[in-house]
């Protein structure tokens, strides 16, 4: 038996990105190998549930899942890490808030299907075929995992130890969060393994950032010329700088894009939306009431924007159902 | 004294009154609370009121918080535009809350749940009108259930996986 620690990997509801980011971590993927036993990862070995199963409790080190939760398998998958591990890592936006998969709970599981299977200009379903999760095929049975009304994180459903945040997270966020965990001094449980400020403080434009930003209208990317140095703020852009944890590296930021929020707010935020509202409310220099309604109209959609990443970690965590079954 | 009953006593739908919370400046709106007490006006009883030194201390976190907790609605005092003590703090008092109104709107939350008045501390009798319009108004809509624990988010997946399903059902 190898003496090294066990770590195991698992994708729910994510795109792919996650995984390709341990990937990008090039050579140093190498040092992580050697240091680790890797006892399961569906996306690179061919390791089965069933082999999870049969470890002892706790046996795995440390389990790094990303996706958000959407499910009964990836709930179930959940909870089987949960119970395998010492240490649960929720991995990337999706698992750590939510991600692009929870701005799904502006709908329900019905508004999704019928979109999905029978509106959506590129179906052909004639029949009205939907997902059942139980169906007799040539006398067998066959199964789908079924699918909630409402898009989890991973705190969400089964206790969380550490975060590592972004979509997807950065090489050295990874191998920072990675030497943490094997250096054995373990940070607070609930830590999201990147640094507690906002990006805006390490920004390389934060010099052009005006003291009192005093805005009269805010723009689109596609509709200005962005300048390569001034404040994306001061610019008129939607930088979410403001209210987003750092440790990227700046990379939208370098690429002349403004921040989309990806990293999550600070441990001082309650609500990555709200405090990110209320700075940009105060950032505007107008006080007529008709002015201040044509300047939001520049923000076409508010959650889209405020909770790209995190509605199903906000304090409201997703539209209000108003169907019975809510 | 009467025994504590384990279960309190059934609310029916006519006896349920909404819980409005509502953030009242020190300088202005506070005080025509103030006044209306003085004064012995009678108002709904609905609204639990948390002063703040200015409405621009609002912060829109606030709001999500005490909707999150199970407030029904959520009423933000202030003096009126060019009176505020701080010069503007209810001028970024009102462009939060536009702002703040439209994303709600979007999570599905009704328009007469959150509302922003001015209202100046000789003007006890608006602040009364305010207070009982609004919880009429939020009464008739209901309960907000914006509340409601991540566990139970998993409701709403019916145990079809018991029922034999062949074929389409829709």
């Amino acid at each position: 038996m190898s003496e090294k620690p066990k770590v195991a990997f698992y994708w729910c509801a994510s795109c792919g990105g996650c995984e390709e980011a341990v990937v990008d971590l090039a050579e140093q993927i190498l040092d992580v190998v050697a240091a680790v036993d890797i006892v399961f990862w569906p996306v690179a070995l061919d390791f089965k549930k069933a082999d999870v199963e049969a470890m002892e409790d706790g046996s795995i080190l440390a389990s790094f899942v990303n996706g958000a939760i959407r499910t009964t398998e990836q709930e179930e998958m959940a909870h089987l890490l949960r119970r395998k591990s010492k240490v649960l890592v929720a991995f990337g936006s999706c698992a750590h808030l939510g991600g692009i998969p929870a701005l799904a709970n502006l709908w329900d599981r019905e508004a999704v299907f019928d979109t999905v299977y029978r509106t959506s200009p590129s179906t052909v379903n004639p029949e009205g075929v939907l997902p059942q999760v139980t169906y007799l095929y040539d006398g067998d049975r066959v199964t789908l995992p079924g699918f909630y009304n409402t898009v989890r994180a991973l705190d969400q459903v089964t206790s969380v130890d550490y975060y590592i945040p972004g979509c997807a997270p950065t090489p050295n966020i990874i191998a920072g969060a990675v030497q943490t965990l094997l250096s054995g001094e373990l940070p607070l449980a609930g830590t999201v393994l990147a640094p507690d400020m906002a990006l805006c403080e390490d920004c390389p434009r934060i010099d052009s950032k005006p003291q009192d930003l005093s805005l009269i209208e805010f723009k689109r990317p596609h509709q200005v010329l962005i300048d390569e140095e001034t404040c994306l703020l001061a610019q008129g852009l939607l930088c979410m700088g403001p209210a987003t944890r750092s440790g990227c590296g700046h990379l939208c930021i370098k690429g002349n894009m403004p921040c989309t929020g990806c990293f999550g707010p600070t441990s001082k935020v309650r609500d990555q939306g709200g405090k990110y509202l209320s700075a940009l409310a105060s950032m505007l220099g107008i006080e007529d009431e008709a002015a201040i309604d044509r300047a939001l109209d520049g923000i076409p959609d508010p959650i889209g924007t405020f909770y790209r990443y995190g509605l199903a970690g906000s304090l409201l965590h997703r539209r209000k159902m108003t169907s019975v079954e809510a | 004294m009467p025994e504590p009953t384990e279960t309190p006593p059934a609310v029916g739908a006519d006896d349920w009154e909404p819980k409005i919370v509502a953030f009242f400046c020190n300088w202005c709106t506070y005080l025509a609370a103030d006044l209306a007490g003085t004064s012995r006006m009678k108002y709904a009883s609905n609204t639990r009121v948390i002063r703040v030194m200015c409405s621009g201390r609002v912060d829109p976190q606030f709001v999500l918080e005490a909707l999150a907790h199970g407030a029904d609605g959520v009423l933000i005092g202030g003096c009126h535009p060019g009176d505020c003590h701080y010069q503007s703090g209810n001028y970024k008092a009102l462009r939060r809350f536009r702002l703040l109104k439209r994303m709600l709107i979007g999570l599905g939350v009704e328009e007469e749940r959150i509302r922003l008045e001015w209202i100046s501390a000789a003007e006890a009798d608006k602040l009364r009108d305010v207070i009982n319009e609004m919880a009429a108004q939020v009464k008739a809509l209901g309960p907000a259930h914006l509340e409601t624990p991540p566990e139970d988010w998993a409701a709403g997946f019916e145990v079809e996986a018991e029922a034999e399903v062949e074929g389409v059902t829709v």
